[in-house]
């Protein structure tokens, strides 16, 4: 009897890259959101799988219910998901991090909640489906390009290639916003408030649009998690997730854009070797067995490299 | 034109004093004036049977919101520690009590005292290994966050490794009821609103009489005065921990008893309202949790009567954002702390 067959079969096969990839983009979108609250502008945002949530079944109820143009429906889901950080943010940025901290996640919670039990609209738990006809034909049209080079029967391919230049390009952008006279602002912010607001900056304002940009963000993140499954459910919004996106942020550094990249690289690679490995355990013990390892990565972290891989260590300084 | 200004600023003053001196009501005695009105509102509309039934409700869920969130808050009000694995202790307490009671075949008495002490003990043991390291080193408060949230990861899952998804319940009697004064209330759940209620109390009085509850209640206040006032802190610290954790396990098993069943969720689950009660109550003040806990059970039972009981838990989450909305500092707390 072997003592412990664990098989690292898993690694080798492109399938799984494959689903790698699209969750390292998606939360990579995901975590961009973060970064810009947490790691520039000093806001801690505990709600980010709420605007996920928003962005995903704005866009699913506009394409299923409302029977509107999936291409039209994108934007109009990322609209919704900004009106949303603005309704959560207007009433709570004024009060101290650790207090919104709480506001948004009982927000993300209500949202979840609202997802389960207002079945008319949403499906409840058995969720949405239906919403991908027109991005399935853009996959097909790709699928017939990339069978050219062998790659045909790989079915979730065109979403990656269509999601890691999204998380690309969005973390390119998120970069020059950051060199931007906007983004000096919002560092000024996080460094030091008073002294931002005593040279005439509007913090409350500057606030207000990181949280809109970090709903925008979490909304795409939120279409490509759709996409993937071609069905949603308030299961995939559960705050985890805010909380897998802080490991991914934590991991990769804080006010670093392209450490999100490192992050989410790393950590869906790990999350994802030890769901498919062939461990001795059942099902929801490896899942168990995974998410004690986040916790303890996280514990780590902060106890021993608050700075992750590519932070500096004063970044981590938070106004108490 | 300055003394113009001068002179209105000490006319609003004025009337601001007076305003003060004539209808000086605190912020508790005001909510308890309008839980009051809700409640006359409530027998008038909907009648005093479904009332009657909703505060029984209401109270069982108080017993167990209300002594989570005292531990909560002393947490808060001493170490400064928004501890997002408080919920988790409620789920270790359960399960403590679930080890000792059904896998040990311990009476059930005696499992809630071996869970209590675990908890307590699981609370120190952070204390030393976690978090009083954390403070010597000047971590910030994103640190310490996000530290708490990884054990509360580590705690939830690790019971998830071993005692897996499935729903376990102790071994009390979730059938039977008995009745109260014309209302029905299970067996197990009355013992647990008295055990709760009790408990409660206790703590109370343990706070306000005890030279251990004032030094308590004087670090929550102002950690350096109590300091400099001679108390010495780490046995303060040490003693609040052995309350706040003990405190959550005996709640975990409460909510459990009267529940039915327990899941690795369930900490997480009660979290937020854990939350909402102490936000409500005053962050950092220990009676203001045990109202809010209260406040906070019965609002969420008597919000049935007027819409969907599914609804009942959004009805917490409510709560939490517009106390944080409108008055931040909640019902006990003073203005200057919080904002």
């Amino acid at each position: 009897m072997t003592p412990l067959a664990i098989s690292l079969d898993v690694f080798g096969s492109l399938d799984f890259w494959i689903g790698v990839g699209l969750l390292a983009a998606t939360y990579g979108i995901f975590t961009l959101g973060l970064q810009l609250n947490v790691g520039y502008t000093g806001v801690i945002n505990f709600g980010q799988a709420g605007f996920m949530a928003i962005g995903a079944y704005a866009m699913a109820i506009l394409v299923v219910e409302a029977e509107i143009s999936f291409w039209l429906a994108l934007p109009l889901s990322i609209l919704v998901a900004m009106a949303a950080g603005l309704i959560i943010g207007l009433p709570s940025l004024r009060l101290r991090a650790d207090y919104f901290a709480i506001v948004t996640i009982a927000f993300a919670e209500i949202i979840r909640y609202t997802a389960v039990n207002a079945r008319e609209l949403t499906g409840g738990s058995q969720g949405i489906g239906g919403f991908d006809g027109a991005f399935l034909d853009l996959s097909d049209a790709m699928l017939e390009v990339l069978d050219g080079v062998g790659l045909g029967d790989q079915f979730l391919l065109p979403l990656l290639i269509v999601a890691v230049a999204v998380f690309g390009l969005l973390t390119v952008g998120m970069y020059f916003l950051q060199r931007s006279p906007w983004g000096r602002v919002l560092r000024a912010i996080r460094e030091d408030e008073d002294a931002a607001r005593a040279l005439g900056k509007n913090a409350f304002a500057y606030k207000l649009q990181s949280i809109s940009i970090a709903a925008a963000l979490g909304a795409v993140a939120g279409w490509f998690l759709a996409l993937n499954l071609a069905f949603i459910s308030p299961t995939q919004f559960d705050p985890l997730f805010t909380f897998l996106g802080y490991a991914v942020l934590i991991l990769g550094g804080l006010a670093n854009y392209f450490g999100v990249i490192l992050g989410a690289i790393i950590l869906w690679t790990l999350l994802e070797g030890l769901r498919l490995m062939d461990l001795p355990l059942d099902a929801s013990q490896t899942a168990a067995l995974r998410y004690v390892l986040v916790g303890l990565v996280l514990i780590g972290l902060m106890a021993f490299r608050p700075q992750g891989m590519l932070g500096k260590r004063q970044e981590m300084v938070l106004g108490d | 034109m300055q003394a113009a200004e001068a002179g209105a600023v000490e006319k609003q003053q004025g009337t601001l004093s007076s305003l003060g001196t004539r209808a000086s009501l605190s912020p508790a005695a005001v909510a308890g004036l309008i839980v009051l009105a809700i409640a006359v509102a409530l027998i008038v509309t909907q009648g005093l049977r479904p009332f009657g039934q909703t505060t029984v409700n209401g109270l069982i869920s108080a017993s167990y919101f209300a002594l989570g969130a005292v531990g909560l808050t002393l947490v808060y009000g001493t170490l400064k520690l928004v501890n997002f694995a408080h919920g988790d202790l409620l789920t270790l307490g359960a399960y403590v009590a679930f080890v000792a009671n059904v896998s040990l075949g311990l009476p059930i008495l005696v499992a809630v005292l071996c869970s209590v002490a675990a908890v307590a003990a699981f609370g120190v043991a952070t204390e030393r290994a976690m978090w009083r390291p954390m403070r010597a080193k000047g971590a910030g408060l994103l640190q310490l966050l996000i530290m708490t949230l990884g054990l509360a990861f580590v705690i939830r899952y690790t019971i998830q490794l071993f005692a897996g998804t499935q729903p376990r319940s102790l071994e009390v009697d979730i059938t039977s009821s008995t009745s109260v004064i014309g209302l029905t209330i299970g067996q197990t759940q009355l013992i647990v609103v008295v055990v709760g209620f009790g408990v409660l109390l206790a703590v109370g009085a343990m706070l306000r009489l005890t030279s251990l509850g004032k030094q308590m209640r004087a670090l929550s206040d102002n950690f350096e005065l109590a300091e400099v006032a001679g108390i010495n802190t780490d046995r303060v610290v040490l003693a609040t921990w052995i309350f706040a954790a003990g405190l959550a396990g005996l709640a975990g098993v409460l909510y459990t008893s009267a529940i039915g069943n327990m899941t690795p969720n369930l900490g997480f689950f009660l979290l937020l309202s854990l939350f909402a009660a102490v936000i409500l109550g005053g962050i950092g003040n220990a009676y203001g949790a045990l109202a809010g806990g209260v406040l906070l059970g019965l609002t969420q039972e008597w919000s049935t009567l007027l819409i969907d009981a599914r609804w009942k838990l959004a009805v917490g989450f409510l709560v939490l954002i517009l106390v944080l909305v409108v008055r931040p500092q909640g019902l006990f707390g003073r203005q200057a702390r919080t904002l």
